[in-house]
Order: C-alpha cells, then structure tokens, then sequence
C-alpha cells in the first residue's frame, strides 16, 4: 500500500516537471540550453551517476567481500578529480554537445568520430540494460506485479520524459531524483545505525561500538572467522589486482560519455569545475554511506541466520525466498541453517542484490521505509536510464546524421530524428531488460573498461598534447578498445582458447584489465604520433583555446 | 605580457596545480587504501583500522575536498589572468 502511494507520487512528480520543462530546439534537448545552474547540474549529475548499481548492488557487494568491496568506492568517486581536474573545465570551453563531437573536431577527422560513436553506443547500451532490470526487479518485489510488466512500465517512464524533455527534462527530473534516491539510501541507514551502535551518523556508527561493548567491525572480524570466511577488512584479491581494477573504474568514470556530457549544460568554464565538486560532493554523501550499510547488513543477516532454525526465520526471509535471490538447501538434515566458507558445507545463498532492498526489513524497520527505499531504487535506475537515452539519441541524430549522413539537416529535422533514436533505444533497451542476457553483468565492467580504453586517452592527449594528430588517436583508441574486448572475451566468455584465473597476465583480472588497455592506448598514440605529420595550425589553435576559461559562448551548431 | 604569453604563464600554473593535487589524489587511494593497507591497519582509530578507513572512507572525503580546493585556486588564476568568464 505505502509502495504503491510513494512510487506513485513520485512517477507524478518526474512527470510534470518533464511537462514543465519540455525542449523546443536541439540545444535544449542535446545540453538542456547550456543554462544550467552549478549546483542543480551537481545533483542532476549524481542522479545521473548513481544507477541502480550504485543504489541496489553496491553497498551488497562490499557486504560480501569486505575490504575488496573498497575498488567500487574508491573507483567510482575518485575519477571525479580527473573530471574536475582535467576534463570537464576544457570540454565545457570546447563547446560542442557531443563526446564524438570533440574527438572529431580536435582530430579533424570523421573517422575518428565515427570510432568514438561506436564506443559511446556500446558503453551506453550495456549500461541501460541493467538499469531497466533494476527497474523489473524491483516493481516484481515491492509492487508484486510480473517483472517483465515492471520493465515495460519503466519504460514509458522514461520515454515520456526523455523523449519530451531531452536534456532539459531529464536535467530537473534527475534533480528530483536525487532528493528522492538520497532521502531514501539514507532514512533506513540512519535508523539502523542508531538500532545498532547508538550513533545517528552512519559513517561513524560502522566504527563504533554495539551494546555489548565490542567494536562493530572487530566483532563482524570474528564472525568471518570463525564461520571460515575471510577476515572483514582485509582482502582477499592480490594488491595489483586492487590497484588495476581501481585505477580502471576511475578512468572509466572520467571516460563515461553520459557524465561527461553533463558538464557541457553549464553556462561557464568555472561553473563546469563547481558542478564536479557539487556531484562528487552529493555522491559522497551515498558512497560513505554504502560501507556502513554493508557493515551494519552482514552482521544482522550472520546474526539472524547462521546456526538458527529454519521454522523459526523472520518472514523477510520466507518473502525473498520466494523470488528465488535467497535459497536454503539443508545438506545435513538438521533444520539449522549452516552458513559457512566452505562450499560442501555451506546450506545458504543470499543474492548479492537483496542486501540493500531487504535491509530495512532485516532491521525491522516500519512499512513506510521499505515503500520509500522501492521509490529511491527506482529513481536510480530511471535517472540513470533516462542520462543514457540521451547520449544514444544524440550519438545517433548529432553525431551520426547531422555531422556524417545529411549535414544539411534542418533543426525541426535533427530533433525529430533525436526525439525518433530516443524512442527506439528506449524499445531496444527494454527488450534487454526483458530477455537479459547471460553477459550483462560481465559487460558492466566491461563498460568502464571500453570508457578507459578508448575515450580517456583520446581525450586527455587531445588537451594536455598539442603534437597529438588523428593517426595517433585513431591508432590509440582501436588498439586499446580491441585489446580490452580480446582480453574480456577470453577471459569471461571463454573465447580465444579461454582461461582460468591463473592465466591472467600479471594477475589482473578482466576488471582491471581496462588500466592496462589504457597505457596502451597512451603508448601507441604517443608512438604514432611522433612519426606521423603535425595536426594543422587551426586544431593546434583549438587545443590553444580550450586551455583559457575566457569566452566560452552559447552553444553552436557549427 | 602579449595575450599568448598570458595564456601561457596561466598554463603552466595550471598545470602546478593539477600535479600536487593529483600527488595526493593518488597518495591517499593508491598508496594509504591499497599499497599501505596492511601497515596502515596495525594503526586504530576508534573502531577502525586505519587503513580499511582510507579505503572505505577517508579517501572519498579527500576527494571531495581537492575539488573544493582546486576550483577555489583556479578562480583566483582566472581572476589574476583577467580570463574569468
């Protein structure tokens, strides 16, 4: 009831600010008129960011894997400074709409653009068919209606915004949704924490003390061990696995074209720097939440299960059961519910994905939160959809036909065609939704590693490295995006002859893989470069230009 | 100073500042949260190993804050260079 009043409201809400703010020309719905105050491009951009990954499986994951779960934290905020620090103030002066538009122009060829159009399409696509799961995932559990029925309705959603409001809507509906998504991460974690250790702030609670006097992490330290898990806050990944995989989900941040389209809807250089920090600072907010959450989870959810009866499990229990993300299998017969290490032994399989949405009732906290934690799921995964559409229809209408096909196009024209791709891609991410398939996991990480491998160096070598010409960049991005999907598809699809973890080269995993597509990538177009001619005097003054924040106009078309 | 000397002399500022942020961009993820861990850990603070909070905590608030700091710096330059917008 609670779920279907909030969710309710909440669609309203996204709704009528997709009426209010609807877009009348191609500057509107590429970069929203390039109006868009610092601080709401902050929150919008956080909304944007945080998808149902961030919101549903993160604080889940480090739940599960301790001090491991720290790349995602680390990796996922830290590539705001190289936003802020080196690309956002520069694409912002540049000031196109586009991604491709800046590696076609600053490499004067269309080539190029057309190899960063492929790249933003893969990155994006992999990316929304998650989002539209989430969305499946959670009408099935809260709103008990069918998850294929969730995902179509997720869907006219967002189509009816994006399509209505392209960048201007979505930028206010994103602004909503983070106030919804954030309220809702945070009510349930502040409650549980004073349930727990007393302490209202969660990111202190998770270090502090519970009633019996002993440290939280100390005493979760002590659970890991004597079930046979590894101890809580160390790890269990070798170090330059850790470093790789972080360094990768970094730069693939900075790398990611719907964030950094983002930052071209501002009206100054400055203001592109300040709303970096407003982002990061409102990511923040979750991310430093997040650990104490999976704290907080892991220690109730050992606390409430291992060794106790099965007739006598909490009803959450016996709720989530039923959509198959918990299982119970007694091996030995005794009625208890053994939760251990080792596999042979172990009678308990909790889905990763269930800790965030399942948390409230674990702590048995009041309807309303549950409802609310449903809404705020939801407003991740539909923010985050809705950013993507956008950089799909605009990679199809701008970059595709107005800058290759029929540069002629009249403005009515390209929005009608941007408007046309949003609608198509939303109906192709939705079949996506509906018959998943097997690799969208391994996928998501194998967009930040596609981001890292081709757009990143492309990009910093464009601003920091006059010399850099077309054959450099062009050589760079194919070698480095063709090496990431030789090294993912042997090693997670079991192509090229397969691979096990031992084969890995210097022991870095597929995830981490991207950092070293990226030094590549870095190399070669170095290398490339110095043999092949000098870019043109006019690019050379281009590169000149985006290094000065001073008169960064309107938006051009041209 | 001719306008292209300008923009240089505010390029190489620039560029001073983005190495000592990044310095400690990377010192507090990849040498506190991930080379220094184990060592880092045998230090408490409170409930915490000092360490997994860098990992975990500590380095986002960093984060943060070199970007607060970074576009505080840089309006200042601008203003200097008379290139603000």
């Amino acid at each position: 009831m609670w779920t279907w009043i909030l969710v309710g409201l909440t669609f309203t809400l996204y709704i009528g600010i997709a009426i209010l703010s609807r877009a009348n020309s191609t500057g509107e719905f590429y970069v929203a008129g390039k109006g868009v105050h610092p601080i709401a491009n902050g929150l919008a951009t956080a909304a944007d960011w945080m998808s149902a990954a961030s919101f549903i499986s993160m604080a889940g994951l480090i739940s599960f894997s301790g001090y491991d779960g720290s790349v995602y934290l680390m990796g996922w905020t830290g590539g705001y400074v190289l936003l802020a620090l080196l690309l956002a103030p520069y694409l912002r002066k540049f000031g196109k709409f586009t991604v491709p538009d800046f590696i076609g122009d600053r490499y004067y060829s269309d080539v190029a653009r057309v190899v960063a159009v492929i790249c933003a399409l893969i990155v994006s696509f992999t990316y929304i068919a998650g989002q539209m799961r989430g969305v499946g995932l959670v009408f099935s559990r809260f709103l008990e209606v069918d998850i294929n029925t969730g995902v179509i309705i997720g869907m006219f959603i967002v189509l009816f915004y994006a399509v209505l409001g392209g960048m201007k809507g979505i930028t206010y509906t994103q602004v909503a949704q983070y106030c919804v998504l954030i309220f809702a991460f945070m009510v349930p974690a502040i409650f549980i924490s004073i349930q727990m250790t007393g302490n209202p702030i969660p990111q202190l609670g998770f270090g502090s003390s519970g009633g019996d006097g002993v440290y939280l992490l100390d005493k979760l330290d002590g659970l890991h061990k004597e079930l046979g898990f590894h101890e809580y806050t160390s790890g269990s990944k070798s170090t330059i696995d850790v470093f790789f995989i972080t360094a990768a989900l970094m730069v693939g941040t900075a790398g990611l074209p719907h964030v950094i389209v983002r930052f071209f809807t501002v009206k100054k250089v400055s203001d592109a720097r300040k709303s970096a920090g407003w982002a990061l600072l409102f990511i923040a907010i979750l991310y430093t939440t997040a650990p104490a959450i999976a704290v907080f989870a892991r220690t109730n959810m050992i606390e409430t299960l291992s060794n106790k009866k099965y007739d006598e499990v909490p009803e959450w229990f016996s709720n989530w059961e039923t959509t198959g993300l918990i299982e119970f299998n007694d091996k030995n017969n005794d009625g208890k519910i053994q939760y251990v290490a080792d596999e042979a032994q172990n009678e308990l399989t909790v889905d990763k994905d269930i800790m965030v949405l399942a948390n409230p009732e674990i702590a048995n906290l009041p309807n309303w939160v549950i409802a609310l934690v449903a809404a705020g799921a939801l407003a991740a995964a539909l923010s985050t959809a809705a950013g993507l559409l956008l950089v799909i229809s605009s990679s199809v209408s701008h970059d595709i036909i107005k800058k290759i096909i029929n540069p002629k196009i009249s403005e009515k024209g390209e929005l009608i065609a941007a408007r046309l791709s949003a609608v198509v891609a939303v109906i192709i991410a939705g079949w996506f939704g509906i018959n998943p398939p097997d690799f969208v996991a391994a996928t998501v990480a194998l967009a930040f590693g596609l981001a890292a491998a081709s757009f990143f160096p492309a990009i910093i070598l464009g601003i920091f490295y006059k010399r850099m010409n077309k054959e450099g960049a062009i050589a760079g991005m194919l070698v480095g995006i063709l090496l990431m999907l030789f090294y993912m598809m042997k090693f997670k699809f079991d192509w090229f002859g397969g691979g096990t973890k031992d084969d890995w080269w210097l022991g870095i995993s597929p995830e981490g893989f991207g950092t070293v597509a990226m030094i590549v990538n870095f190399v070669t177009s170095i290398l490339i470069a110095s043999f092949t001619p000098k870019p043109p005097d006019e690019v050379q003054e281009i590169v000149e230009n985006i290094r000065i924040p001073s008169g960064a106009g309107e938006a051009s078309n041209h | 100073m001719t306008d292209k000397q300008k923009a240089k002399a505010y390029w190489k500022k620039n560029l001073k500042y983005l190495a000592i942020l990044l310095s400690i961009w990377f010192l507090v993820s990849y040498v506190f949260g991930i080379l220094l861990v184990e060592q880092l850990n045998t230090i408490r603070i409170g409930g915490f190993k000092l360490g997994f909070w860098f990992a975990q905590q500590g380095s986002i608030y960093v984060f943060v804050i070199l970007i607060f700091v970074y576009i505080r710096l840089m309006n200042r330059l601008d203003k200097k260079f008379n290139l603000d917008s």
